[in-house]
């Protein structure tokens, strides 16, 4: 890595199912306005903006040029990125390698999606190849239940540890993140009992669509230690877009693009006993079906070993590696913002200004992206620039 | 059995048509939102000052993108002004246009603007039609709160 | 800046309807882009696409062209905007010293799509779009409002068709060759006062490729690697009437960075050919003043000189630019694409001899509100 590059700012606006008092320019604007002031920063300070959200929920075409009155880009270099369900923390990713590049000091990435706007689950569909998919895949819900299934045959994982999931992250949103979407505690019967969506997923374990934006600043390294005490370095980041047609997903019991792009994170990063080495994990778990299987992934167990992991409490905040002190995305989720949250929430734990949710003492995070078509992102965060 | 290209045949490309058709309800937000209610209760145009640099926005902002600056000095604007710019689209396009082509479009600043505001032209031949001169807003009887309450803009009348 | 070079290029035959899908014609840029730059698909350690949802008409459009261009194998991200900026986001990565060889692949079918009903989508949803706002009729806004302050006419806007046009002969790539007159221009249908048929592109389906890699790499593998000496990018107001659309502030900005990275001062100069985003014919006038090629309002002026002729000081446009094809997202990466074949001496007929610095420019949003510009040396 040539420059060093560390997060020195976080904002989101406060997510809900529907925003309808913000105009989403406005909408973005509260995030990015939150973002300058944690910084102690003014639009002034930066250098150039990058945005993403998925067109279609709102209709938008060209958003970076749309987004100006809210975004900051008034007579700035900005660009847009977009790339699904993984927009938020390719945004992330790209405004890293804004900075690394020593192109531009002082980035400004945005995530947002105003999903009240829009139907999601049509808006989505039209994901699928219209020749040969569009017709009968059925939005998101259908290939992620059609992996559980194949998990649960193969490990004998149960319904039940899906609902631990859920519980965790729900629970972590209600009592720690007053930011969050959903802040409802809830218990495992309640999981159980909620209607089937597509078995085996039911309500309960699925995430919700929310209206939302998160701004992340990053900064190159002299520039980063000027602002803050406390950047939130970039030790590693990978991308991985394995699939195209969603088929070729149904049957796979673990997720490959996130197995590869951790491999790449954590290779860039130093990472070589994840389980150890994190203390905090933002994951993006878009079902808590999602949050049993894909742990081995990140290499955080044995293969099948999720429901192990998950059943072990290791995984709650006060465990060995608490995942998603945020709530996740089963607590929230403004798509195209979602994966910059995890990002952000990332970083503000190793800044040590994740206020409720706070970690005592967590130092190394990971934060990851998920998206169609299975596709992944990891992000390695520590608050020294190099692994101790 | 595998067979090579050639002797398969039956090249030839096939095209498939769709649509994309998906319903949306966009939020116009606090500053627009009372935009289009003064406009659709009062007929009054209104638009929001930045104290910094003074630029009066219509439609009206919460933020000035100039300065990215929180504003909320409102400041009545008039429903005459100067068209700066036009064209008229004589293409049909199926579905976003209000109306049968040929149709006049402006940029119109208002008086006490300092943005224009882009909108249709009516009453007025095409040849007839000169940067710089003074329009007036016309507002529909039937109001909603939206773009078209101000049904065009046309020849000021002294 | 560091050294990054483009190391290949590669790009579609431009036409109205191309038959292949939006996949076989990204894997066609992809294989002909490694063969020019004598390498396979294993060499490239990283990719950028840049598709966009609206013109592919799916969501997750860049879903369509991952394997097409080796992106399953690789990190890769999509850039939703001109390949200009793809092309930039690709510079990035090679310079944050994290990847050796970037492959870029811009593709799109404006073929498939309602033009008009896609570009009518970039205008605020709130606002203007219920106008029946497009491409076409805001550009005319545009161009009456820059005619009308500086006197520009619509024969000068003509005279860019018409050399533009008669350059894409000497271009196999391009969708629209043509022999017309400055009076053909101005005898054609007219679609937004002023704009005529003949002052604007066409509908065009088409892909390009670039491959970069860093100083080190470049030397190695590549016998006549193109430096990318400057870039900047900036956009300016959103909704049209925050604009005065006969300014080019955006442009000014976004070159200055650009000139400023390169070292130049004296634009018309020092650089031996541009190619800049004529998506209408009014639109190079502008957009020479804004890259400082001649003063503010000079623009008619400069095309009458025959300084941008192709036998003149400062060729532009030698590929018939985007009046001659217009796949929209490409046309920014083919910009970039052309001036390497300049820069190398493989223009063919389209050549501008002893071309040594290259301009090259693509345009985002309506009337231009963004701009990202590029240098270009041997």
């Amino acid at each position: 890595m040539k420059n060093r590059v560390g997060i020195v700012g976080v904002g989101q606006t406060h997510h809900k199912s529907r925003n309808t008092d913000c105009k989403g320019q406005e909408l973005i604007g509260i995030a990015v306005k939150r973002a300058l002031e944690s910084a102690e920063l003014t639009m002034a300070d930066i250098d150039s903006i990058v945005i993403g959200n998925m067109d279609h929920f709102e209709s938008i075409n060209y958003v970076d040029m749309w987004s100006v009155d809210g975004s900051g880009g008034y007579m700035k270099p900005i660009m847009k990125v977009t790339t699904g369900g993984t927009t938020g923390s390719a945004v992330g990713h790209a405004g890293f390698y804004h900075a690394a590049s020593g192109l531009f000091d002082t980035v400004l990435a945005i995530g947002w999606e105003q999903n009240s706007e829009s139907d999601t689950t049509a808006a989505i569909s039209t994901c699928f190849d219209p020749i040969v998919e569009r017709e009968f895949c059925g939005g998101a819900i259908g290939p992620l239940a059609a992996q559980y299934t194949a998990y649960m045959s193969k490990y004998g994982a149960t319904e039940e540890d899906a609902a631990l999931v859920s519980v965790r992250d729900h629970n972590n949103a209600a009592q720690c993140n007053p930011y969050a979407h959903l802040r409802q505690a809830i218990t495992v019967e309640e999981v159980m009992k909620s209607p089937y969506i597509s078995y085996p997923m039911k309500l309960l374990d699925m995430c919700p669509r929310s209206d939302g934006a998160c701004a992340v600043i990053f900064a190159v390294e002299d520039k980063a230690r000027r602002i803050t005490e406390r950047p939130a370095w970039i030790l590693g980041v990978g991308d991985c877009h394995i699939l195209v047609q969603v088929a070729d997903g149904i049957g796979l019991a673990n997720l490959p693009s996130l197995e590869r792009a951790a491999g790449e994170a954590y290779k860039m990063a130093g990472i070589t006993d994840p389980y150890r080495q994190f203390d905090v994990a933002e994951l993006y778990v878009p079902a808590s079906t999602a949050g049993v299987t894909w742990m081995e992934a990140l290499g955080l167990c044995e293969e099948g070993g999720g429901p192990r992991l998950i059943r072990s409490g290791m995984t709650n905040m006060d465990g060995e590696l608490p995942i998603n002190p945020s709530g996740g995305v089963l607590a929230t989720n403004p798509i195209g913002a979602t994966g910059l949250i995890r990002i952000g929430e990332a970083a503000l734990q190793v800044m040590g200004k994740a206020e409720k949710k706070q970690v005592e003492g967590a130092k190394v995070v990971v934060a990851t992206g998920f998206g169609g078509c299975f596709w992944s992102d990891v992000t390695v965060i520590s608050a020294s620039p190099q692994l101790d | 059995m595998a067979v090579s290209s050639e002797e398969l045949g039956n090249t030839g490309t096939l095209k498939y048509p769709s649509r994309i058709k998906l319903p949306y309800t966009w939020h116009a937000g606090k500053a627009g939102s009372r935009f289009y209610r003064e406009i659709k209760d009062h007929r009054k145009i209104w638009g929001t000052k930045c104290h910094r640099c003074g630029w009066v926005y219509v439609p009206p902002r919460e933020t000035c993108p100039r300065c990215f600056l929180d504003i909320d000095e409102w400041v009545k604007v008039g429903d005459a002004g100067t068209l700066l710019t036009y064209t008229i689209t004589r293409y049909s396009v199926p579905g976003i246009q209000p109306l049968e082509p040929p149709y006049a479009l402006g940029i119109i600043k208002l008086d006490g603007a300092s943005s224009g505001l882009v909108h249709l032209l009516g009453e007025i031949e095409p040849e007839d039609i000169r940067v710089g001169m003074r329009v007036q807003a016309v507002f529909r009887e039937a109001r909603e709160g939206n773009y078209l309450d101000i049904k065009y803009f046309r020849p000021l009348r002294s | 800046m560091d050294k990054v070079a483009i190391i290949g290029v590669a790009q579609t035959k431009y036409q109205r309807y191309n038959p292949a899908s939006h996949a076989e014609m990204a894997y066609e840029v992809t294989c002909k882009a490694l063969e020019d730059a004598e390498l396979t698909i294993d060499d490239i350690d990283n990719t950028i696409t840049v598709c966009n949802d609206f013109w592919d008409g799916r969501t997750i459009s860049c879903m369509t062209i991952t394997e097409a261009t080796g992106s399953h194998k690789v990190p890769t991200t999509n850039v939703e905007g001109d390949g200009t900026y793809g092309a930039l986001m690709g510079i990035m990565r090679l310079l944050s010293g994290l990847h050796d060889i970037t492959l870029v692949v811009a593709q799109s079918k404006v073929s498939e799509g309602i033009p008009a009903v896609i570009t009518n989508a970039m205008f605020d949803p709130v606002y203007e779009r219920i106008l029946g706002l497009d491409a076409i009729n805001s550009s005319a806004l545009q161009m009456r409002s820059y005619m009308h302050k500086y006197g520009i006419t619509e024969g000068q806007c003509a005279n860019v068709s018409v050399k533009n046009h008669k350059n894409a002969k000497a271009n196999p790539y391009a969708h629209m060759p043509l022999d017309i007159t400055a009076d053909d221009v101005l005898k054609s249908r007219l679609l937004a006062d002023p704009i005529k048929l003949l002052d604007a592109s066409p509908v065009s389906d088409g892909a390009c490729a670039i491959i970069m890699a860093g100083e080190a790499v470049a030397r190695k593998r590549c016998s006549n690697p193109v430096w990318i000496r400057g870039v900047g990018h900036c956009a300016d107001a959103y909704h049209l009437g925050d604009r005065d659309l006969a300014d080019v502030d955006a442009l000014i900005s976004a070159a200055g960075r650009a000139y400023g990275m390169a070292g130049i001062q004296d634009p018309v100069k020092e650089i031996d050919v541009a190619e800049v985003y004529d998506a209408f014919s009014y639109m190079e006038l502008m957009w020479m003043e804004g890259l400082g090629f001649c003063g503010r309002g000079e623009g008619g002026d400069m095309i009458d000189s025959g300084t941008t002729q192709m036998d003149g000081a400062l060729p532009v446009n030698p590929s018939g630019g985007v009046l001659s094809a217009h796949p929209v997202q490409v046309a920014g990466l083919a910009r970039i694409a052309e001036t390497v074949l300049q820069l190398r001496g493989e223009a063919g007929a389209r050549q501008v001899k002893g071309a040594k610095v290259a301009l090259a420019h693509g345009i985002e949003g309506a009337c231009g509100q963004g701009h990202c510009v590029f240098i270009l040396g041997r």
